[in-house]
């Protein structure tokens, strides 16, 4: 675990898309329309700009167990964005310190082509776990997915169930100082979800700073002290579960 | 004006410094493909080496009888000329590519853009490597013999692999914004494949064209501080100064550039 403790500091952060379409991201249609200087195709090349996050505002410390609603598009992934340190702001400042990892899409990186152990490695790298770590990890990994002699097997002759399984004990196998989940994490069968269960609730206890994304207010009860209710780009409501979750979900 | 320049220069040094730290990243990442075809076929890439094989041969055999020029030079000259083409051609095709095919690792993963980037460049390289087999061997077809002074070939290729990483850096920004400019790169590079001295050499058109047309092309000198080493002919000191100056240039060009916009990149994809 690293010294300096994980704290994040959101200031007046806003974030503005451009949305551009088959047209905007033409360079040779760019030219054109500033040659011919027809008003018409500019008006319509006009890429339109949306508003993602608009002047927020919040301090995460050390301990917070932070719960992320809103309706579809109010925000949350683009905050869970910025959070991650993949999006920079277009307005205002933030400020990240610790180590963070998103668990956004756990089967990104994989190969199919390569067998499971290749796998470990790319994903492995693909996260930024410097390789001493990993092969560190690569026994427990192995150990943990259950996989056996499978392991040295391509990928794309796994179960969609092994799969998974892989996926989630490589992207499970390090701890970060900052969790960033969209959606909790559950897999496998029966007696695999008992062990991921478990293996994330110690994941939880461990991290020093957690934000999940959610539409489910049991979860969010159950595995947060905070949270942030977004809608259109801002925070609607800030609290602990007791009082937010009531006024979301009605 | 020019501390906006001199800040998003730094802020492009900080995001390359952290791919070099991360080197483990490029080559994990880099390698896979290339493993991926080994595991495919037990000759793996050699695979592309074979047909670029096949291909010099039938060049050879046909513009060889066609300029009526002596094989045991032209065939050398016209194999280097082709592999490192081959690979400026790859590279900077795959440099385009480099973010806007990779959105769901940018959207997804923390990960510095001049990764990427290092990453078509490190594949590539490999790639070259795998290619680069049918030099000696042609050689030894031709009994050519190899002096010290192929050793020059080496800071050649330094210096063509110091153009290719600015030249990919910029571009892949630019792809990332403007998906055409690929398509447009492609045409380009098809265009000067002909127009720069591989399938046919300088002194088949000495009389003909003002030699002032091929020397102002860049990749012509970045080709040949590699093949006339390699070929025992003495590099023009202008070749030289060109492509030194070239990466000196294309990297104060790039890295500012790079740290402007690759904040903006995310966004785009």
């Amino acid at each position: 675990m690293s010294a300096t403790p994980a704290s994040i500091e959101l200031r007046h952060v806003g974030v503005q898309f451009p949305v551009f379409n088959a047209a905007t991201l033409s360079l040779k249609n760019r030219v054109l329309s500033s040659v011919t200087g027809g008003r018409i195709q500019r008006e319509r090349d006009r890429h339109v700009l949306v508003r993602g996050l608009d002047d927020l505002s919040f301090q995460l410390q050390a301990g917070d167990r932070v719960g992320l609603i809103g309706h579809n598009g109010s925000g949350k992934t683009t905050l869970l964005r910025v959070l991650a340190g993949i999006y920079t702001p277009t307005e205002g400042e933030v400020r990240i310190r610790g180590q963070a990892m998103a668990l956004i899409n756990i089967g990104l990186g994989i190969d199919p082509e390569a067998t499971g152990r290749e796998n470990i490695w790319l994903r492995s790298a693909m996260m930024g776990i410097p390789p001493q770590q990993t092969r560190a990890c690569m026994d427990e990994i192995i150990e943990f997915s259950g996989l056996g002699e499978f392991i040295d097997m391509p990928f794309r002759t796994y179960s969609s169930g092994m799969q998974m399984r892989l996926a989630f004990s490589v992207s499970t196998a390090t701890q970060p100082q900052i969790l960033i989940m969209d959606e909790w994490l559950s897999t496998g069968d029966e007696a695999f979800r008992t062990k991921a269960e478990a293996r994330m609730n110690d994941m939880l206890a461990n991290t020093e700073i957690m934000i999940l994304a959610s539409h489910d207010p049991n979860l969010i009860r159950h595995t947060c002290s905070r949270v942030l209710w977004l809608e259109h780009g801002q925070i609607r409501q800030d609290g602990p579960p007791e009082t937010v979750i009531p006024a979301y979900f009605g | 004006m020019l501390q906006t320049v001199r800040r998003s220069a730094r802020d492009g040094l900080d995001d390359l410094m952290e791919t070099l730290r991360g080197n483990y990243r490029t080559a994990i990442l880099g390698w896979q493909e290339i493993a991926t075809r080994y595991q495919r076929s037990r000759v793996g890439p050699f695979w592309l080496t074979i047909n670029k094989g096949v291909l010099i041969a039938a060049l050879s055999l046909v513009f060889g009888t066609l300029f009526g020029l002596e094989v045991d030079y032209f065939i050398p000259y016209l194999a280097i000329g082709l592999i490192l083409w081959t690979f400026i051609a790859a590279t900077l095709g795959d440099g385009c590519r480099a973010f806007s095919d990779s959105a769901g690792t940018i959207l997804h993963v923390r990960i510095p853009l001049s990764t990427l980037v290092a990453i078509a460049l490190y594949r590539n390289i490999l790639i070259l490597a795998h290619n680069a087999v049918i030099i000696p061997l042609v050689f030894l077809l031709f009994l050519r013999p190899v002096g010290w002074e192929a050793l020059l070939a080496l800071p050649g290729l330094a210096l063509l692999w110091l153009n290719l990483g600015w030249m990919c850096l910029l571009l892949a920004v630019i792809c990332a914004r403007f998906r055409d400019v690929t398509e447009i790169v492609n045409n380009v590079l098809q265009v000067l494949f002909y127009l720069t001295p591989i399938i046919w050499t300088m002194d088949l058109i000495r009389d003909r064209v003002q030699m002032i047309w091929v020397v102002l092309n860049p990749f012509y000198h970045l080709i040949e501080v590699i093949r006339a080493p390699l070929l025992g002919e003495p590099v023009a000191a202008v070749s030289w100064l060109v492509t030194a100056t070239l990466a000196l240039a294309g990297w104060a060009l790039a890295l500012p550039f790079f740290g402007h916009y690759r904040k903006r990149v995310p966004y785009w994809l």
